[in-house]
């Protein structure tokens, strides 16, 4: 009879051990309840083979610990994710539509968020890893290119632009833009960027917009058509002089950010540029590049932001797609998202705040010689409103783009 | 045997039910957009803001242009690389070696040659580095614009070497019949050169049948997106290639100029074919006159050897393309001016071809079920008519073709739409349906001429005997067209694989072809990848040319008057 | 014409048949051939020839207009289809099935009835015996010189137990010496089977040879009007 009441107090007290705490707890345990044996379609960019075996390592992971399959569904554009969830908007069909889960930031997110395209807010905030998010130092996960997230998209990687140089062939690189005007000037077609509206292409003009501006903070509003002339002035001074020393004259553009890379190790251009601080360690380690290639930013700092992943309002596995997104954010999947030798994408996460032996994990890492230490990256400049993006590539497009000015 | 008498509209029907609701539902998709409707965004009104803001595009005039010449000097070069080719040398040996070597060609899909002439060309492609430094000088790559050039040359270029093997392809079917070869040797007892006899006496005779192909020709290269991307100028693009930009701009509101832009675009297209149609007219023309002088141009060897030297040309670029393919597909590093890769590796192949079982299997099985209903369908379309005696009526035609005219980019959203909302996106049969869609114009291109050439006495002969009409048409009129069908089945197989955006689109990502797993992994632009996965296109689509080559020559092996004999 | 007892009444009848083109007659015919003989059709390139084949074998395009009947051993098989007419066609050229043998050629032709298959094959040799080619039957047919793929054709053409016989200057493409060993062949068989035979030839020696009635069909060309 003692024996059944100590082992039944035992087994309450062990009930109260496992029992979750809080009411968000025990939402969350709801959640991974409802997410068991979904199947989570992941509409995500699929053109670099290193995510690609990332997202598969991450899924077998859910799948093992959660019983939530995910699909990683490669796509090429991911405003070709925003038509298709548009198309199933617009003949209403409000469930079980075929995205489930999306790589997004930027003008892609703003355009899911203002055509109500999007799962109901806050689902982000709620997740059990959100905790070790790093909001303070890291402001762009919570606003994306200015726009709030609003618990809309869960952080999962961070941006900045960096540049590539071979060793081999340059001393000093030039690490300001009037430096890489002077060296453009003296080493013609040696350099050049993608094509806006090209991500990467936008990304240098968006750095040139920061570095040229007169004043910032207009930027983080929306543009007013009346004072972008005036405002992009020198902007454009810059571009129109630069212009014929680029690579091709300007009559042709690298394509993206690999045929960039491609170029540099071929030894067309001499200067590359990535949004990924560990690109060139990886594109090294893949033999896309010489083991010579190095990393520099600009001084004073260079463009950065977040890229995120969201559920679409009308995901059939909602509970399933919350549950990946979470585990992205786990200390150990955010660890070997940064490892080079993996992808090579900088942690969202605050690592001085984790527990010891995840911050281990972080603290123990050979980021390898061609990517910065954060001390090295310098600070990171804020997106301008996305309404910008849209008005410098107009600009663009009709100064340089519409052939023969 | 059974009864074999449907009713003759039956098949109409089923390509009628099969195209109609997806052609309308493109056109609305495209139409309705261009003039301002489109309720999801909240664009309610009909006006004529789309074009407005179409026109207000930097470069329209330029893409415009770019699109229309680029496409009809392409294809016009293409015709006449292989009209004077086939005129200077065919029923000779050397066009004989030729043709073996281009038809293969054939099944190179745009994109991996467009890609595999860029590697080639560009000035630290392959040619350079085999030259560099020790002929050239160049210690590092010239800064030279060869690829991607403003005025389209590349472009144009890369056009015509895919566009030769379609053409001679079928002027080799046109010129393989017997009473063609009599006429040759009847032009030649008369004193005429070669080429001379063959524009004044064989021409006339076989242009009816390149001239269909030769129309869908020009309206796939004044739409082209792919090559364009590839070799084309992007200062401005041309139009089709601007259109898919605007189409997936994240500014929503682009689609509705973007519509319009497609209508703009089917203007280029039409555009194109009348001032082809329209030259077609005036060289009849002239040339009638001319054909009685007599003339009879009877040395006419400088030009024979320069057809040869064009045709050679454009089979040794394509060779060599799909060369520089293979060996990048097989490189871990290459820089400028290796002529050979630094370091060599097979993961990217082992990788592609450990995840690509399940995908391959999908892409066969896809394009087996696209080849195998189109060619039915064609094939049974073809012989009711024939039955009815009456042909393949106007509006039909138009229905079929269609698809093949219209940008695809605009046509499939309203496609999305209409599969959307039966319910039936993202299923494997949805995907089947669209690509039938793209696929049955050309197994109707590539069936309704070998089909109305045969003669009819051996059905009449098989009729006498007492053979039902199931009897005849498989016991007698399939076996005897057992090459065009064959042919016809691998040219579906090659166009559905080919599909993109369709499978895409009306996959919803939940069906995966070799095709749209290239894409997305080659917009990361590592050129290894890009390689494999441009070779893994490539595989289908020749496995098929090849069973379609072998099979009537294990068939037919003691079957003399079915040999090919080009 | 008089009203005819089509009841047990062998041959092919002919009756009142005109056949037009845009309103303009092409030709106009009223026989009968009686099982066993041959009638002679000559003329011009153009007179009609193949229209009349067509009409009596059943292949008559819709553009040409026609009336009249053909009545065959009895019965009226002007709007029968051609697979039911029994009445055997042979063209200028042999077309013996080019992706099938010489045997295959003769069995494609044999009634299905006939389903055992060594029965088929035993038919078919017999067949090629009967017009000396035995041991040709799984050859190419077009390894077979000229001669003997019209004896093949002809056999295949009888092996379908048809009960008339159209030829089409089914001679004409054979040698001087071949030609009068084959038709020979053709005629002595059809007189054996008590088959009619409408020949439609250019050459009046065939018409001779024949012996049956002769039929002139005038070019409508060279008619005034």
């Amino acid at each position: 009879m003692k024996r059944l009441l100590i082992a039944a107090a035992a087994l309450i007290s062990g009930l109260f051990t496992l029992q979750p705490v809080s009411a968000q707890d025990s939402d969350w345990k709801d959640v991974l309840d409802e997410a068991k044996g979904q199947t989570v379609y992941f509409h995500a960019w699929g053109g670099e083979p290193r995510i690609n075996a990332y997202i598969q390592w991450a899924a077998r992971e859910v799948e093992n610990l959660y019983d939530v399959r995910v699909v990683h569904v490669k796509v090429s554009d991911t405003a070709s994710v925003v038509s298709q969830v548009l198309a199933e908007k617009s003949v209403g069909k409000t469930s079980g539509g075929g995205v489930d889960l999306v790589w997004i930031n930027g003008e892609n997110f703003a355009a899911m968020k203002t055509n109500e395209l999007l799962a109901e807010p806050g689902w982000a905030q709620s997740l059990p890893n959100w905790t070790y998010v790093d909001t303070e130092n890291k402001p762009t996960v919570l606003v994306d290119f200015t726009v709030p997230t609003d618990g809309q998209e869960s952080p999962w990687g961070m941006a900045k632009l960096v540049f590539m140089f071979d060793t081999a062939r340059l001393d000093t690189p030039p690490a300001s833009l009037d430096a890489l005007l002077a060296y453009a000037k003296s080493n013609p077609g040696r350099f050049s960027y993608p094509q806006p509206p090209n991500f990467y292409g936008t990304t240098f003009l968006k750095q040139a917009l920061l570095n040229t501006i007169a004043d910032t903070s207009v930027l983080s509003a929306p543009v007013d058509p009346d004072q972008f002339e005036a405002q992009t002035a020198p902007l454009f001074n810059f571009l129109d002089e630069l212009h014929p020393h680029l690579w091709r004259q300007g009559q042709a553009f690298p394509k993206n950010a690999a045929h960039m890379r491609q170029l540099l190790a071929d030894s067309e251009m001499d200067i590359a540029f990535s949004f990924n601080p560990g690109d060139a360690s990886g594109a090294i380690v893949n033999g896309e590049l010489p083991p010579t290639v190095r990393t520099f930013v600009f001084d004073g700092g260079t463009v950065g932001n977040t890229h995120f992943v969201a559920i679409p309002f009308n995901s059939s596995a909602q509970e399933g797609a919350q549950v990946f997104a979470n585990h992205l954010l786990s200390p150990m999947a955010q660890m070997r998202k940064q490892d080079p030798e993996i992808w090579g994408d900088p942690t969202v996460l605050n690592v001085a705040d984790l527990p010891a032996n995840e911050k281990a994990l972080f603290d123990t890492q050979d980021l390898r010689p061609a990517t910065l230490t954060p001390e090295e990256l310098g600070p990171t400049l804020p997106e301008p409103h996305p309404s910008w993006v849209t008005a410098l590539e107009q600009a663009w497009a009709t100064r340089y783009g519409a052939g023969g000015q | 045997m059974a009864k074999f008498r449907p009713g003759s509209n039956l098949p109409s029907l089923i390509v009628v039910l099969l195209l109609a609701g997806p052609v309308l539902a493109g056109l609305a998709g495209t139409v309705l957009p261009a003039f301002g409707y489109l309720p999801v965004l909240g664009a309610r009104e009909i006006t004529l803001e789309p074009f407005a803001q179409l026109f207000s595009m930097p470069g329209l005039l330029q893409s415009t242009a770019l699109s229309f010449w680029t496409g009809l000097v392409a294809s016009l070069v293409s015709l006449a690389i292989v009209l004077c080719f086939s005129a200077a040398w065919s029923g000779t040996q050397t066009f004989q070696r030729v043709s073996r070597f281009l038809s293969p060609l054939l099944s190179v899909p745009h994109a991996a040659a467009a890609i595999g002439l860029a590697f080639l060309i560009a000035p630290s492609g392959f040619l350079a580095r085999l030259l560099s430094p020790w002929a050239t000088g160049w210690e590092r790559p010239p800064d030279l614009l060869l690829v991607n050039d403003p005025y389209g040359v590349a472009m144009t270029l890369g056009l015509i070497a895919k566009e030769v093997p379609f053409l001679f392809l079928l002027t080799l079917a046109a010129l393989n019949r017997p009473e063609i070869k009599s006429y040759t040797k009847v032009a030649a007892s008369l004193g005429y050169g070669r080429m001379s006899g063959f524009f004044k006496v064989i021409l006339p005779q076989i242009y009816p049948l390149i001239r269909l192909p030769m129309l869908a020709v020009i309206a796939y290269s004044t739409s082209v997106v792919d090559v364009a991307v590839i070799l084309g100028p992007t200062t401005p693009a041309p139009l089709a290639a601007r259109l898919v930009v605007w189409m997936n701009d994240p500014d929503l509101s682009l689609r509705l100029a973007a519509s319009a832009g497609a209508l703009l675009q089917l203007g280029v297209s039409a555009g194109a074919i009348l001032v082809y149609l329209l030259f077609e007219a005036i060289v009849t023309k002239l040339s009638s006159t001319r054909l009685a002088l007599g003339h009879r141009i009877k040395s006419d060897g400088a030009g024979r050897m320069a057809a040869l030297g064009t045709m050679v040309f454009i089979v040794s670029a394509m060779c060599l393309s799909l060369l520089v393919l293979i060996i990048w597909s097989l490189a871990k590093s290459w820089w400028y001016p290796a002529p050979l890769p630094q370091n060599w590796s097979i993961s990217a192949l082992s990788m592609a071809l450990m995840q690509t079982p399940q995908i391959l299997g999908t892409t066969i099985l896809l394009g087996v079920l696209a080849a195998l209903i189109s060619t039915s369908l064609t094939l049974w379309l073809l012989e009711t008519k024939t039955h009815a005696a009456e042909p393949v009526d106007h509006q039909l035609r138009t229905l079929i073709f269609v698809p093949l005219l219209l940008p695809q980019i605009a046509f499939l959203f309203g496609l999305k739409m209409l599969f959307l909302m039966i319910g039936l996106d993202g299923s494997f049969t949805a995907v089947l349906l669209a690509h039938l869609v793209f696929v049955l114009p050309y197994a109707f291109l590539a069936l309704s001429d070998p089909w109305q050439r045969q003669d009819p006495r051996y059905a009449r002969v098989a009729a006498s005997m007492g053979a039902s009409r199931a009897r005849i048409f498989f016991r007698v009129q399939l076996p005897m067209l057992t090459r065009p069908v064959l042919v016809t089945l691998a040219v579906a197989l090659a166009v559905s694989v080919g599909q993109y955006l369709p499978t895409l689109m009306i996959g919803a990502g939940r069906v995966v072809t070799v095709t749209t797993e290239s894409v997305a992994l080659a917009s990361g632009g590592n050129r290894q990848i890009t390689a494999v996965y441009a070779l893994l296109q490539l595989l289908i689509p020749f496995a098929g040319f090849a069973v379609a080559a072998a099979i009537p020559a294990v068939l037919f092996k003691n079957r003399t008057a079915l040999r090919l004999d080009a | 014409m008089n009203a005819r007892t089509l009841q047990n009444q062998k041959g092919l009848i002919l009756e009142n048949v005109n056949i037009q083109l845009d309103g303009r007659t092409l030709l106009e015919l009223d026989t009968t051939i009686e099982p066993g003989t041959v009638l002679t059709v000559m003329g011009e390139s153009g007179s009609g020839k193949s229209s009349l084949l067509d009409f009596i074998a059943g292949f008559l395009k819709p553009d040409f207009k026609s009336t009249g009947r053909v009545i065959l051993d009895g019965t009226d098989v002007t709007t029968v289809p051609a697979q039911e007419r029994h009445i055997g066609l042979m063209f200028q050229s042999p077309l013996l099935f080019p992706h099938m043998s010489v045997a295959q050629n003769l069995m494609f032709a044999i009634p299905s009835e006939i389903n055992n298959r060594t029965e088929r094959q035993r038919l078919a040799a017999e067949a090629l015996e009967a017009v000396n080619l035995e041991g040709l039957g799984p050859k190419d047919p077009a390894k077979l010189s000229g001669g003997q793929q019209t004896r093949v054709a002809l056999m295949r053409t009888l092996l379908a137990r048809p009960k008339a016989l159209l030829l089409d200057e089914p001679f004409s493409s054979l040698d001087q010496s071949r030609r009068t060993d084959v038709r020979q062949k053709v005629f002595s068989i059809a007189r054996e089977r008590a088959l009619p035979v409408l020949l439609v030839t250019h050459d009046f020696e065939d018409a001779e040879v024949a012996g049956g009635p002769v039929y002139r069909l005038d070019s409508p060309a060279t008619e005034p009007q």
